[in-house]
């Protein structure tokens, strides 16, 4: 199941790696994304760190949808999903195949976005990088998880550009609130300060990848 | 069955007099909010009917997984668009009896969050069936999402918890907190609460006989569609 996993990952990395659609398109909008918060805060110098937890939040998680359709849109595009269905697959390799490519391409978002904000909003990062690194890759997991699951559902569903951020908001709001309060704490006082918000975020990706495992067969099946 | 559904309106309507006497004459008016309190027997039992609608959200996605049969679904929708009626009820009357006692129509305590929150995921379930049509599939894609909100529901509890609140916890009292003292409260409370749930448990009916019946009727059109096509 793993191998047949990895392939899948292969795969999408490898149209990635020749389009760099998902990524462009994700990054710019997140550069922009940053900049338009930036600006609408308006924030005096010494409040500007303040804001950052949020803006590299919100930004991750408007980004990361458009990044996570993307993934889904090219497996639409001449019925390639269809293709990949009918291999002798497990469906829940296929999940954890695309749900690797999308924690990839979200990461490689992060270490964007979040210098970005640093730079922007006066940050600090290089003492607390290693702390930062585990709250955003288990924030990255979590929102994974669910947008991998129904991005397969929206894809193919009418208005499916309004229906992934509709369907996915209220359900990541525990990555929101996870995230932003463990970014607060780890910014003030280190790891050992962001123990509840850890909690959640480490708890929000148990259950959702298993769910997904369990569920994607469910979603993509005819 | 039949009994039941012949019984449930009648029960409904003589529960739900029942409790409105006893909010407007018979129920003391509390000490320090005055008059306004007495929403809160309405308040509450909705947020309890609006939970039960997501819970049968819940519960028939997964039946409906497993057996794939077409009833368990229509279960599904009913119990979505009583929860989110429900929920809109509580997200109204809640702010009016904010309003003079916050001082603010709204406050982003944890409880408030939740609930909005809870609407929306399932308001975003009506809209995904709504927009997809009614093939099998997006059958199927409303269950992964009623089993998934459901999930999401403790870890969304724990996580807004980290925000601050303000909150009165009326029944489960925390710190021994105020609590309804006066029996004559609580038998409002009770009976209102059957009274909405009586309600709730009708309209879930009332809504799967009319799925059932939509069903029944593109069935019936596809008949015909297909002994047209065939004498043309």
């Amino acid at each position: 199941m793993l191998r047949a996993a990895f392939a899948i990952l292969a795969k999408d990395v490898r149209i990635e790696a020749r389009t760099k659609e998902s990524l462009a398109s994700a990054l710019v909008l997140g550069v922009l994304l940053v900049v338009v918060f930036s600006i609408a805060h308006d924030a005096p110098p010494d409040e500007a760190p303040r804001l950052a937890p949020a803006v590299v939040w919100v930004t991750f998680i408007f980004t990361g949808l458009l990044g996570v359709q993307r993934s889904f849109v090219i497996e639409r595009e001449h019925e390639a999903l269809a293709g990949v269905l009918v291999a002798p697959v497990d469906p829940a390799a296929l999940y954890v195949g695309k749900l690797l490519g999308n924690v990839l391409l979200l990461g490689v978002m992060q270490a964007i976005i979040v210098p970005l904000v640093a730079v922007l909003l006066h940050v600090d990062l290089v003492p607390v990088l290693p702390a930062l690194v585990l709250v955003l890759l288990l924030g990255n997991l979590g929102f994974a998880s669910l947008a991998t699951l129904f991005a397969a559902v929206t894809v193919r569903a009418r208005a499916r550009e309004v229906m992934l951020p509709v369907l996915l908001l209220p359900l990541l709001v525990p990555v929101l609130v996870g995230g932003v309060k463990a970014t607060q704490a780890v910014l003030a006082g280190g790891l050992a300060a962001a123990g509840e918000p850890l909690a959640v975020l480490a708890a929000f990706d148990v259950i959702f990848t298993t769910a997904g495992v369990l569920l994607f067969e469910q979603v993509v099946r005819d | 069955m039949r009994l039941v559904d012949a019984l449930l309106p009648w029960l409904a309507g003589v529960l739900v007099l029942a409790a409105l006497w006893l909010i407007f004459v018979v129920v003391p008016t509390e000490a320090q909010m005055g008059i306004i309190q007495r929403i809160f027997y309405v308040h509450v039992p909705c947020a309890w009917a609006a939970y039960a609608g997501f819970f049968v959200v819940a519960g028939a996605s997964a039946a409906y997984l497993w057996t794939g049969r077409p009833g368990a679904d229509r279960l599904a929708v009913a119990g979505a668009e009583v929860g989110v009626l429900f929920c809109t009820l509580v997200l109204i009357t809640g702010p009016i009896w904010a309003r003079p006692i916050w001082g603010v129509w709204w406050t982003w305590d944890p409880r408030l969050t939740m609930t909005v929150i809870l609407w929306s995921i399932y308001a975003g379930y009506l809209l995904l069936r709504g927009f997809a049509g009614e093939e099998e599939a997006v059958a199927r894609w409303a269950a992964v999402l009623g089993i998934v909100g459901v999930l999401a529901i403790p870890v969304i509890r724990v996580s807004v918890r980290l925000l601050q609140g303000i909150h009165p916890a009326v029944l489960t009292t925390r710190e021994g907190g105020s609590g309804l003292g006066d029996p004559t409260m609580r038998l409002t409370l009770y009976v209102a609460s059957l009274a909405v749930l009586a309600l709730a448990v009708w309209l879930m009916r009332v809504r799967v006989r009319i799925a059932a019946l939509a069903g029944e009727v593109t069935a019936l059109r596809r008949t015909v569609d297909a002994r047209e096509g065939a004498v043309a």
